[in-house]
């Protein structure tokens, strides 16, 4: 699960919105405090603790406070480096027009509402007209930003003719080759938009969401949806390294967001790369990943600690003894017979390569009930992660780790997508409009 | 087959070796101490080598009844007899199926036996399984004598490498367990035999597998836990009168006669036989 994500010092991005909080002053000033004071994990209970949180830098742990938004404009979309939220909704669409100005129109449109919801605000203001249908939804009304994000991309369909963009197709954006072992079910696969919500809150990515699916009515349908969660701000306030439903932790060797170097290196795409219209977007990589958890309970501690290459209560490479101790060290350590101590079809080491090539991981685990035909969990890791080329990130990691990786005993890939996320929107603009325009 | 088809024996059996000090749970991982902890677990029991010793002995014994009963197929594939060969298919690949873990451990010889299509790329498959799609898809075997073949050589060669096969107690463990966990990720979802819908053979023969490995260590287990070993003894019954009312003839029904509550009854009681079975590492421990 992707969270190297530990701090983020862009004061830019400090909580300044509280649009929601005004509409309860309206009504209901009594009950903000009560709602303040019930919020779970919030640093913010009393009128102090608001003040204190509108001056302070950027919250550093993962989930921060409700009361903050994430500002939706900037060079780059939000969601992509932003520490990753408790919830995610992740929604694909295909396109049901075949006109580039309903597009256009759409992402206008969604624009809009995004950078609305993101504040906390309606997806338009209220008429008096009682004969209409409310502009907004309303089951988020009176409730916090919660730090949610909308990102937007497209996925490899968009070029294919419809809309006369052939020739804007970034060289290597393309589908996924096809990886041994995998199991992929077309109802889990594709889509000519992919649209990430990520929120502290399930009700208001809820509501982001449907308003998106509603605007998009006409233009585009849901192709298909997924929803995620990871353990809570509230529930780990030391902000560790969050654990799959495998039990071990997942993100340790992310690289660090707060390097940009490294963001320009492994996930923004580069003027040189080209096309124009990417450049500070990113290449996002979907994988709805079920895992064997029957299968997985049953393992020994040893197998499963084999399986990872890792220790399943630090997170340290096997054989030492911090989670964040040098993995590159640990690879090279050899048992008294020869063999690694880090086995070899281990998915840390597989995962590793050779360290030259890296990906920017933030995913959410996944629980959907149960597989009817086993009675079986049907839950598992819904993989999402950003690189500045996929062809030469994910594809070579990810057929390393399909031929070899011991982890595919317990695991099945059902689900996968790829996404052209667009750069970053300044007011007045709107997302994608170097692609549509 | 497992899904990781380039596993390399070295480093299965080199994990095996390791594992064998699973006794020094407590100490931490370093070279040193799992040298020691092999070498005191592999001094620690008679009776553990006395399993260990039936169980090659066994492993051995379906080995060379599977190269027979794979020629017999092939010779049915050759003789371009669909009838017979289609007959032959699932019972073949019993004796397989009952020692899978051992027949997975050497490197590519598990996926050029037992690969489905996909698990590996289409130049590279062969083995029973593409052979079972022309069987049941092309319903012709023109054109297969190559994969008929290499399918009695790859069978020959597995049987001149089980001899040289050290068996760990260790091993026996989680082989018992991963012959449940084998149904649990391929037959019981009808993933294993996607053409002939064979699946329940294979289910019996993994069951089958893992009671031998029960069997030879129980004598050992009632030592260490002797209402474990009742348990595990009742949830095989319980799981085994299930299965029997599939039975059709010598053989079972095809999967897709089972209804999904059907399928889902074999499946829970796969999972409640391979919990109390995963604690059989018990007779490991210290």
């Amino acid at each position: 699960m992707g969270n190297g994500n530990r701090k983020d010092g862009d004061p830019k991005r400090q909580g300044t919105l509280l649009s929601r909080r005004e509409v309860l002053k309206m009504g209901a000033a009594g009950g903000l405090g009560l709602l303040l004071g019930s919020m779970v994990g919030g640093s913010v209970i009393a009128g102090k603790g608001l003040a204190a949180s509108l001056t302070k830098g950027f919250d550093s742990r993962p989930t921060g406070d409700n009361q903050e938004s994430v500002p939706f404009y900037g060079k780059v979309q939000a969601g992509i480096v932003t520490p990753a939220q408790n919830f995610l909704i992740f929604a694909s669409f295909d396109l049901v027009t075949e006109r580039i100005e309903d597009v256009r129109k759409l992402f206008q449109d969604w624009t809009d509402a995004a950078a609305r919801l993101t504040e906390g605000k309606p997806v338009g203001e209220e008429s008096d007209n009682a004969f209409l249908p409310p502009k907004d939804t309303g089951e988020a009304a009176g409730l916090l930003p919660a730090r949610t994000t909308v990102t937007f991309g497209v996925g490899p369909s968009v070029f294919d003719g419809r809309f006369g963009l052939k020739s804007k197709r970034p060289p290597t954006f393309a589908d996924l080759p096809p990886f041994p072992g995998e199991s992929l079910q077309p109802e889990w696969c594709g889509g000519d938009i992919g649209v990430q919500v990520c929120s502290n809150d399930m009700q208001v990515a809820f509501h982001a969401i449907r308003n998106l699916i509603r605007i998009a009515r006409g233009k585009a349908v849901l192709k298909w949806m997924q929803e995620g969660f990871q353990r809570s701000g509230a529930a780990d306030p030391k902000a560790g390294t969050p654990r799959n439903l495998l039990g071990f932790k997942d993100g340790t060797g992310n690289p660090d967001v707060n390097d940009p170097d490294l963001m320009n290196r492994y996930v923004w795409v580069q003027k040189a790369d080209g096309p124009s219209w990417m450049e500070n977007g990113t290449y996002m990589v979907v994988r709805k990943i079920r895992m064997r958890i029957e299968v997985w309970d049953r393992s020994s501690l040893q197998d499963q600690e084999a399986t990872f290459g890792r220790h399943r209560a630090s997170g340290a490479p096997l054989g030492r003894q911090d989670e964040f101790d040098s993995l590159e060290e640990a690879l090279e350590q050899k048992n008294a017979d020869g063999t690694y101590v880090i086995p070899v079809q281990s998915h840390v080491r597989l995962s590793h390569g050779d360290g030259s090539v890296k990906i920017l991981r933030r995913s959410y685990s996944y629980s959907s009930g149960i597989e009817p035909r086993s009675g079986q969990l049907d839950a598992g890791l819904f993989f999402i992660c950003f690189q500045r080329d996929i062809a030469s990130q994910f594809v070579p990691l990810q057929d390393r780790l399909a031929r070899q990786d011991k982890l595919n005993e317990y695991i099945v890939h059902i689900g996968s997508a790829v996404f052209a996320c667009f750069p970053g929107v300044s007011r007045g603009g709107y997302i994608g409009e170097g692609l549509w325009s | 087959m497992k899904k990781s088809v380039t596993a390399l024996a070295t480093g299965i059996l080199g994990a095996a070796i390791m594992l064998t000090g699973c006794s020094s749970k407590e100490e931490t991982a370093s070279p040193q101490a799992e040298g020691t902890a092999t070498a005191a677990a592999a001094a620690e029991s008679e009776g553990l080598k006395a399993a260990t010793e039936s169980y090659k002995k066994y492993v051995i014994e379906q080995t060379d009844l599977f190269v027979q009963a794979t020629e017999a197929f092939v010779d049915a594939v050759k003789a371009g007899d669909v009838e017979k060969a289609r007959e032959l298919y699932a019972p073949s690949r019993m004796y397989y199926e009952r020692i899978e873990p051992i027949a997975e451990s050497f490197g590519d010889l598990d996926p050029n036996i037992d690969a489905r299509e996909g698990d590996v790329d289409e130049s590279e498959w062969r083995g029973y399984h593409r052979l079972e799609k022309a069987l049941w898809v092309q319903k012709s075997v023109e054109g297969q004598d190559k994969y008929a073949d290499q399918l009695l050589s790859d069978s020959q060669q597995l049987r001149a490498l089980v001899e040289t096969v050290e068996v760990s107690p260790d091993m026996l463990v989680t082989g018992a367990v991963g012959l449940l966990n084998e149904v649990s990720s391929s037959k019981v979802v009808g993933e294993e035999e996607r053409y002939s819908h064979t699946d329940l053979y294979d289910f019996a023969a993994n069951v089958e597998g893992a009671e031998k490995i029960f069997e030879l260590l129980r004598p050992e287990l009632e030592k260490k836990d002797a209402s474990l070993a009742s348990d595990i003894e009742r949830k095989f019954a319980d799981l085994k009168a299930d299965l029997a009312q599939y039975k059709e003839g010598d053989g079972y029904k095809i999967y897709t006669e089972l209804k999904p509550d059907q399928t889902k009854k074999l499946s829970q009681l796969i999972d409640a036989l391979a919990e109390p079975l995963s604690q059989m590492g018990t007779v490991l421990g210290a």
